[in-house]
C-alpha cells in the first residue's frame, strides 16, 4: 500500500535496542533471551500469537516490568533499572490494550493530562492560573487543539470519554499519548475490537503520525493483514522467543512463522 | 427586470465594492483548532487576489473551466472568486460523490484545474486522473497525509498564494492588470455551472450568469431585509446551489458574515456559539434536531419530561397564533411566556436558533407537525420553493402569512403558472441560460419564450393565494382503481415518527399501498437500549419483531389519520417491510441531496416489492452496497412483511338513511 519513499530514507539510527532479555514470572518464562531493535522514524510491528510475550515485551520496555537478565539501549543509553514515570520523561509513550483513560474527564482534558509531564511552571502558579502559567495553559493548549484536529475529534472535545464508542476512545487515548510528543511512542493492540472501517481510520492515523510528527512507533497487533501493511519490520515472537525479523515480505514467507501461526506442535522446530 | 450597475455585476466587483465600503467588517470566519478565526472584506479581498493572481501564473485563463471540491472552508470559497476574477467558471463537486459521480463532473466539464480539500480528495481524483485528460494542477487545502505525494501536479493552497504574493510584490503592472481583468467581466457572462444531483439519471450541469445569481440574491436579501450584520453558518455542500446563493453571492451583495463550521460533526455547537440570524436548511436538519431531542428527552428525569410534554402542548396549541401576532387569551400569553423561559428559550439555544430572525427550510417539502413544532417555539421558520434552474427562489412566503402546507408566493421579479396537466412553471431573472453541452435537455425544459418547467405538481391555494407543491409530476399516480395516490406525501407523514428515517411508498398502478421503512438508528436504537433489545446490527435490529410492531402501530395511526381525508382514504398502507439496510446516496438510492430514488430503489429491490404484492410474509434479498472507499461488497437478508388493517372511512354526514 505504501509507496517506498524518503521515509525510508529517514530511517536511520538505532534508537532503542533490547539485547538478550529474559523476563520470568516465577516459574514461567515470558521472555528469553529477545533481541531486537528499534530505528528512528521506523514503523516496528511486534506480533506472535496468543501469550507469545508481546505485551510483556511493551512492559519491559518502558520500565513496567524489570527484565531478570539483558540490557536495554535507549538513545544510546544503557539501562538496567528503569520507572514507567522516567520513561515517560525519557520520551516513551504508550497506550494500552485495554484502555486506560479516565473516564469521568473530557476528551479535551484527557488529553491535556497528557502534557503534564510538559508543564513548567509548578502546583502553586497553577493554582493562581495567571501570567505565566496562564501563557504556558494557552501555549499547552494550542498543542492539543492541534492533536484534536489531528485526529478528528473535535466534534467529541466536551464530552466524557466514558460515553463515547471504543473506536473514538481508542483516539482519545492515542491523542493524550501523542500529548507527550514523544520520541518512541508504543502501541498495544490499537485496533483490538475495531470494525474494518475503524481499523483503516486508526491505520491511516498511525501512518500520519508517524510521517508528520516524525514519531518512531512500535506496535502490537493481533490484525496481520494490518501490520503488513503498515510496518517497515517485523519481529515474530512465539512462546517468549524470537522466531523472525525482518520486512513484513520476509516474516510472511518465514517458514517458522508460518508454522507459529498454523498451530504445529511445539518443540518439533529445526 | 431591474438592471444591475455595470461596477457590481460581478462577484469580484462586489468583493473590491465591500473592500472599499465596509473593509473592517467581518467577512468569513471559520473555526480552527478550536478558535473562531475572522477574515475582514479587506483581508479576504488580499487573499483572494493573491490566490487568483497564483492560479493565473499557473495558467488558468478566461473561460476555463475548473472544479472546486470539498466542504465549507474559507478557502474553497476564495477559490471560486478567485477564478472568476480571471474569467474562469468554477464547478464545484459534491465532496462525498463516490470517484464515479466525480470522474463524470470534472470530465464533462472538461476541469483543467481542481481546488480541493484534503488528502481524500486528491486520492479520489488520482484514482480517476486517466479519465480526465484536461485536468492538470491539484491545489490542495489541507497538507496532511500528503508530504510523501508525487508534487509534479500537485500543491499546496498557501504556495498558490505565495506564487501570486511574490507575483504581485515583484511587478508592479500585475495589480492593475488583475483589476482590470476584473473590470472585464460583465453581468452577462457565465458565472458558474452547477451539477444538479437529480432524482433520475445523469446530474446536469446547470449555467448561471452573474446577472441570475446577483439579481437573485439582491431580491432575496431585500425580500428579507438582510443587512451586514446577519450571520449564516455554511454547512450545506458547496455544490448545491443553495449554499451558493446563500453562503456566497447573497453575502457579497448584502455584506454579511458567512461562518464556516469546525467539522461537519461540530455544526450545532459552531451555530450556537456564532448566534445565527439567518438560517437555512433542508427539512432533514430539522428533523434531525427534532428525533435528537426527543430521544435526549425520552432519557430525560420524570419533572423535565412532565415540563416538556405541558409546554410543548402549549406551543402547539399558542405558539404560532403568538408568533403571527394574533389575538390570543391573557392565559395563554402567560403560560407561553413561562414556557419560553422554561423550555422554548433553552431548546432553541441548543438548536443554536436563539438569534435567527429569518429560518427558510427548502429542498424538499417538510412534514407539517415538524414545521409547526418549531413555529409553536417561536421560531420565524417560512417555506421557500426553488430550483437551481432558477438560481433558488421561485417562491417564499413573506413574514406573516405562514401556512403549513403551502411554499409561499411568487418571489420578487417571479411569475409562476399553472400548466394544463397541473405542472408548475415559472420565469424570472434568475432563470439558467441552460444545460451545459445539452441544448436538447435546455430545450426540454426551458420554452423559447423564457417559461421554466419544474417537473413539480401544484397548484395555487385559493385560500391564500400561495403555491402548493403535491409531489413531482411523475410521480403522482393512481391506484388500479382509479384512487389518487401521492407518494411523497404518505412519506412525509410516516417520517414525523422518529423511529422513521426514510420511507418509499409504492401503489401507482397497483392494487394498494405498501411502503418500505427505513428505522431511524438513533431513536430506535435509544429505545433498544431502554428496552433491554440486543442487537449486534443495523440489519438485526430492523428485523427484531418488536421493531415490526413499533413501527406497525405508527402506520396503523397514518391509516387512521389517512381514513378521515376522503380523497386518500383509498391509499391506505396495506402491507409494509422495514428495510435491512439503510438507503444510501453512495448506493444510488438517494440523491446527494439525500431524496428517495423512489424507481431506482422499486427496481433494486424488486424481490421485495414483488413479494409485497404477491402476499408472501417475508422475501429473500441480496443488494450490492458500496463502501465509503469505493469497494462493492454483498448484503444479503431474509426480510419480513407484516399485513395491516385499513380503517374505515368515517360515515359521510348526509349519506344517512
Amino acid at each position: 500500500m505504501r509507496a517506498p519513499s524518503s521515509h525510508e530514507l529517514a530511517v536511520g539510527e538505532v534508537l532503542l535496542a533490547v539485547e538478550d532479555v529474559s523476563l520470568s514470572f516465577g516459574g514461567v518464562r515470558a521472555l528469553s533471551e529477545v533481541s531486537f531493535n528499534i530505528r528512528k522514524g521506523e514503523i516496528r510491528a511486534i506480533i506472535g500469537p496468543n501469550g507469545a510475550g508481546k505485551t510483556s515485551m511493551l512492559n519491559v520496555v518502558n520500565g513496567f516490568y524489570q527484565p531478570q537478565s539483558g540490557r536495554i539501549v535507549f538513545k544510546g543509553e544503557t539501562r538496567s533499572q528503569m520507572r514507567p514515570y522516567a520513561a515517560a520523561q525519557g520520551g516513551i509513550a504508550r497506550t494500552f490494550q485495554n484502555l486506560a483513560l479516565f473516564r469521568g474527564m473530557t476528551t479535551l482534558d484527557n488529553i491535556m493530562a497528557g502534557r503534564t509531564l510538559k508543564m513548567k511552571r509548578g502546583f502553586f502558579w497553577q493554582l493562581i492560573r495567571h501570567g505565566p502559567a496562564l501563557q504556558e495553559e494557552i501555549e499547552h493548549r494550542r498543542r492539543v487543539e492541534e492533536i484534536i484536529d489531528f485526529l478528528e475529534i473535535a466534534s467529541i472535545r466536551r464530552t466524557q470519554v466514558g460515553r463515547l464508542p471504543y473506536g473514538l476512545q481508542k483516539r482519545v487515548e492515542l491523542g493524550r499519548a501523542l500529548a507527550m510528543e514523544p520520541d518512541l511512542l508504543l502501541l498495544d493492540e490499537p485496533m483490538a475490537g475495531m470494525n474494518l472501517e475503524e481499523k483503516e481510520d486508526m491505520s491511516r492515523f498511525i501512518i500520519d503520525v508517524n510521517q508528520q510528527y516524525g514519531t518512531t512507533i512500535a506496535l502490537i497487533e493481533h490484525d496481520i493483514g494490518v501490520v503488513m501493511d503498515l510496518s517497515d519490520r517485523v519481529v515474530v515472537l512465539d512462546y517468549g522467543r524470537r522466531i523472525a525479523d525482518g520486512t513484513p515480505d520476509e516474516v510472511r514467507r518465514d517458514k517458522n512463522v508460518i508454522r507459529a501461526y498454523l498451530g504445529e506442535p511445539h518443540g518439533v522446530s529445526a | 427586470m431591474r438592471s444591475i450597475d455595470a461596477d457590481l455585476d460581478t462577484l469580484p466587483k462586489l468583493l473590491i465594492r465591500n473592500a472599499a465600503a465596509i473593509g473592517k467588517r467581518p467577512a468569513i470566519r471559520h473555526k480552527d483548532l478550536g478558535i473562531w478565526q475572522t477574515w475582514t472584506w479587506r483581508e479576504m479581498l488580499e487573499e483572494v487576489r493573491a490566490f487568483s493572481v497564483g492560479l493565473a501564473e499557473l495558467g488558468l485563463e478566461r473561460g476555463d473551466k475548473f472544479s472546486i471540491v470539498g466542504s465549507n472552508r474559507p478557502r474553497l470559497y476564495w477559490a471560486i472568486c478567485a477564478g472568476q476574477a480571471l474569467g474562469a467558471v468554477p464547478v464545484p463537486a459534491y465532496a462525498d460523490a463516490v470517484a464515479e459521480e466525480m470522474a463524470y463532473i470534472l470530465a464533462h466539464s472538461e476541469a483543467t484545474l481542481a481546488v480541493v480539500e484534503d488528502q481524500e480528495q486528491v486520492d479520489k481524483i488520482i484514482a480517476i486522473s486517466d479519465r480526465l485528460p484536461h485536468l492538470g494542477r491539484l491545489i490542495y487545502d489541507e497538507p496532511r497525509g500528503l508530504k510523501d505525494y508525487d508534487h509534479t501536479r500537485l500543491i499546496a493552497f498557501e504556495d498558490v498564494q505565495r506564487i501570486g504574493r511574490n507575483k504581485l510584490a515583484s511587478d508592479p503592472q500585475c495589480l492593475r492588470r488583475w483589476e482590470a481583468g476584473v473590470a472585464d467581466g460583465k453581468g452577462s457572462d457565465l458565472a458558474i455551472i452547477l451539477y444538479t444531483s437529480g432524482t433520475t439519471g445523469r446530474s446536469k450541469g446547470v449555467m448561471l450568469t452573474y446577472q441570475n445569481v446577483i439579481v437573485t440574491a439582491r431580491n432575496a436579501n431585500a425580500f428579507d431585509r438582510l443587512g451586514q450584520r446577519e450571520e449564516v453558518v455554511a454547512y450545506l455542500p458547496i455544490a448545491w446551489i443553495g449554499d451558493h446563493i446563500f453562503s456566497y453571492v447573497q453575502s457579497y451583495a448584502a455584506g454579511y458574515c458567512v461562518n464556516c463550521p469546525e467539522t461537519p460533526d461540530t455544526v450545532i455547537d459552531d451555530r450556537r456559539e456564532i448566534g445565527t440570524t439567518y438560517a437555512f436548511a433542508p427539512p432533514r436538519v430539522y428533523e434531525n434536531l427534532l428525533t435528537l431531542t426527543m430521544v435526549r428527552m425520552a432519557d430525560a428525569g420524570r419533572l423535565k419530561r412532565k415540563l416538556f410534554d405541558f409546554f410543548l402542548g402549549v406551543a402547539r396549541r399558542w405558539g404560532e397564533q403568538i408568533l403571527d401576532g394574533e389575538k390570543v387569551p391573557l392565559r395563554a400569553r402567560v403560560l407561553y411566556a413561562i414556557g419560553d423561559l422554561l423550555v422554548y428559550g433553552p431548546l432553541k439555544n441548543r438548536f443554536g436558533l436563539s438569534r435567527v430572525r429569518v429560518a427558510y427550510t427548502a429542498g424538499e417539502a417538510i412534514g407539517p407537525e415538524i414545521f409547526r413544532f418549531y413555529r409553536g417555539l417561536g421560531l420565524n421558520l417560512k417555506q421557500l420553493y426553488g430550483q437551481t434552474e432558477a438560481s433558488v427562489y421561485i417562491s417564499a412566503q413573506p413574514d406573516g402569512e405562514i401556512d403549513r402546507e403551502t411554499v409561499g408566493k411568487p418571489s420578487p421579479e417571479v411569475e409562476i403558472k399553472i400548466s394544463e396537466s397541473g405542472e408548475v412553471l415559472f420565469r424570472s431573472p434568475g432563470v439558467f441560460i441552460g444545460y451545459y453541452k445539452d441544448p436538447e435537455k435546455t430545450a426540454e425544459v426551458r420554452t423559447p419564450d423564457g417559461w421554466v418547467h419544474t417537473g413539480d405538481a401544484g397548484f395555487i391555494d385559493p385560500k391564500t393565494g400561495q403555491l402548493k407543491i403535491i409531489d413531482r409530476a411523475k410521480d403522482v399516480g393512481r391506484l388500479k382503481d382509479g384512487t389518487l395516490f401521492a407518494p411523497k406525501y404518505i412519506e412525509n407523514k410516516l417520517k414525523f415518527y422518529p423511529n422513521i428515517r426514510e420511507a418509499v411508498a409504492l401503489g401507482a398502478g397497483r392494487d394498494f399501498v405498501c411502503v418500505m421503512v427505513n428505522i431511524d438508528l438513533t431513536a430506535v436504537g435509544s429505545w433498544a437500549e431502554r428496552n433491554n433489545v440486543v442487537y449486534g446490527s443495523y440489519q438485526e435490529l430492523a428485523g427484531n419483531p418488536l421493531v415490526y410492531a413499533m413501527i406497525a402501530q405508527h402506520i396503523d395511526e397514518l391509516n387512521r389519520s389517512l381514513a378521515e381525508e376522503p380523497a386518500m382514504a383509498g391509499a391506505q398502507i396495506r402491507r409494509f417491510l422495514v428495510l435491512h439496510k439503510e438507503l444510501d446516496p453512495d448506493d444510488g438510492e438517494l440523491t446527494r441531496t439525500q431524496k428517495i430514488r423512489r424507481g431506482f430503489i422499486a427496481e433494486r429491490y424488486a424481490p421485495l416489492v414483488d413479494a409485497l404484492y404477491s402476499g408472501a410474509t417475508a422475501a429473500d434479498v441480496s443488494t450490492q452496497v458500496t463502501f465509503e472507499d469505493g469497494h462493492k461488497g454483498m448484503i444479503t437478508a431474509r426480510v419480513a412483511i407484516r399485513d395491516m388493517q385499513p380503517h374505515a372511512a368515517p360515515a359521510q354526514i348526509g349519506r344517512a338513511a
